[in-house]
């Protein structure tokens, strides 16, 4: 990731005509993580790989950790909680988020 | 010289929308528009305008058609009036944010209820902060001319704005009157190809129209500000281009007979023509009046209506739309609170009159003349009032 200018810095003269964003797929630098009240807590003893979560994700920032295992990235997680009511076996339990 | 021909002023409309070679007309025909679109619908069915046009089921279509016309780099036009520039409002601040140059036509009519086809600014003052470059026409000649300007100027790389073009209906849209036409190269000339800097295209992907945050929402309505402040000069520049080529000067307010004038007038479209008229009466009579006329209504030509004033004691400022439970009608309003801050300023009265197609004629804009000086200076009821109205 190149060094880029934070939303905070942004002033009215670095708006490109029309707010029209030039850069395809830059919405993955937007922090949306920090909108979340509840937080995914993971029994990964109980997780069988099958995926659902990812599927149900409406902002698709679940995938495998290293050991296969299916978990949010939490720089996008808004904490829906659709994950943890939609998994077979009850890996995922919501929590209040503290950060 | 071009020829002058008798032409409809609509028509007139319609032939400039041609002749600056539109490529996309998206609308929906309304009273008093209905000549302007019909005209160009004509012309695309019999080829002699190669352009796509795109009969929509309602004007808040309309401006989105052409909103995503112009997203791809092509040369747009529409036109509507009344109830249907009210329908397709939420769309009009969407095509000045995103610096959208659609240019558009507004037969200007009054606004339901009671329901009434004819002449009235009432849609005209709705739309004023709505971040269009807005340009009022006063007779034929000028809405064929400011429309040909409107694209050269809300196509402009410095401004990329959306343009109205504003003109009465009725008044202007149903008459028919001597109009210079110019020749086709001499348009060619004057009007450069459109070419959007950043179009829609699926080999360079953007993003038109992205959210944005409580963070970013400021700075993005501060650089709209600027940007549409900034296009006043631009507009001068292309009226003094206008000048060269065609002969006709443009300003942002014109001055009728003020030299040395006490009492001004000021009007908004064709009243201007029969206020003319009244002023000629009035001088021939010894009286000290004159007439402006107020053509760029957005951006608001601070500065020459400062300068223009300057000399008067008593500014009427005529309205052919009312502010509700408002101080006054609204070009009076906006008029009074540029001048606020002047140290020399003129005493200033307003009227309204000529709502949903009532005539004021030579006769009323001598009564008002006779009617200000009569109204003592005694607090905000005496500063405006209803002309006209049967007790």
């Amino acid at each position: 990731m190149n060094a880029r200018k934070t939303e905070a810095e942004y002033t009215w003269k670095d708006m490109e005509i029309g707010c029209i964003v030039t850069e395809p797929g830059s919405s993955q630098y937007y922090r949306t993580g920090d909108w979340r009240s509840q937080v995914p807590k993971y029994t990964f003893s109980r997780c069988i790989k099958c995926g659902v979560c990812a599927l149900y994700c409406p902002e698709g920032c679940i995938g495998t950790n290293a050991d296969g295992h299916f978990q949010a990235d939490l720089f996008w997680c808004k904490g829906c909680g659709i994950c943890a009511r939609e998994c077979p076996t009850g890996v995922i339990s919501m929590a209040d988020e503290e950060e | 010289m071009g020829k002058k021909v008798g032409m409809e002023v609509s028509l007139a409309i319609a032939e400039a929308a041609k002749m600056a070679n539109t490529d996309v007309v998206a609308a929906y025909p309304i009273t008093p528009q209905t000549h302007i679109v019909e005209r160009l619908a004509e012309l695309v069915a019999n080829g002699e305008l190669d352009a796509e046009y795109i009969p929509v089921e309602s004007e808040h279509s309309a401006m989105s058609a052409c909103l995503g016309a112009v997203a791809t780099g092509a040369r747009t036009f529409t036109a509507t009036a009344g109830q249907g520039l009210e329908l397709m409002h939420e769309v009009l601040y969407v095509a000045s944010a995103m610096r959208l140059p659609v240019i558009m036509s507004v037969a200007n009519r009054a606004l339901s209820a009671p329901l009434n086809v004819w002449g009235d600014q009432s849609d005209l003052m709705a739309v004023r902060d709505t971040g269009w470059i807005q340009i009022i026409c006063e007779n034929g000649q000028d809405a064929y001319d400011n429309t040909l300007c409107a694209f050269r100027i809300g196509e402009d790389k410095r401004v990329l704005l959306p343009v109205m073009v504003h003109v009465d209906g009725f008044y202007l849209t149903h008459v028919i009157e001597p109009i210079e036409i110019p020749e086709q190269d001499k348009v060619n000339h004057f009007l450069p190809p459109f070419s959007y800097p950043l179009p829609l295209d699926p080999d360079k992907p953007l993003t038109m129209g992205a959210f944005a945050p409580p963070i970013l929402f400021s700075e993005a309505k501060k650089a709209q500000e600027v940007n549409l402040r900034a296009a006043k000069p631009i507009i001068l520049e292309c009226w003094a281009e206008f000048a060269k080529i065609f002969g006709r000067q443009y300003k942002p307010i014109e001055q009728y007979r003020t030299e040395g004038a006490k009492i001004l007038l000021l009007t908004l479209g064709s009243f201007g023509e029969t206020a003319m008229a009244a002023v000629d009466k009035l001088r021939d009579a010894g009286q000290s009046v004159g007439l402006l006329k107020l053509r760029l209504w957005r951006p608001f030509p601070f500065e020459e209506l400062r300068q223009t004033v300057s000399g008067a004691e008593l500014l009427i400022v005529v309205d052919r739309a009312l502010s509700f439970g408002g101080p006054g009608g609204p070009a009076f309003s906006e008029i009074r609170s540029a001048l606020y801050s002047e140290k020399k300023r003129p005493r200033i009265l307003g009227f309204v009159g000529g709502l949903g197609g009532r005539d004021l004629m030579v006769a009323e804009f001598e009564g008002m003349v006779k009617r200000a000086l009569e109204m003592k200076p005694s607090g905000a009821e005496q500063e405006f009032e209803m002309y006209g109205v049967r007790e």
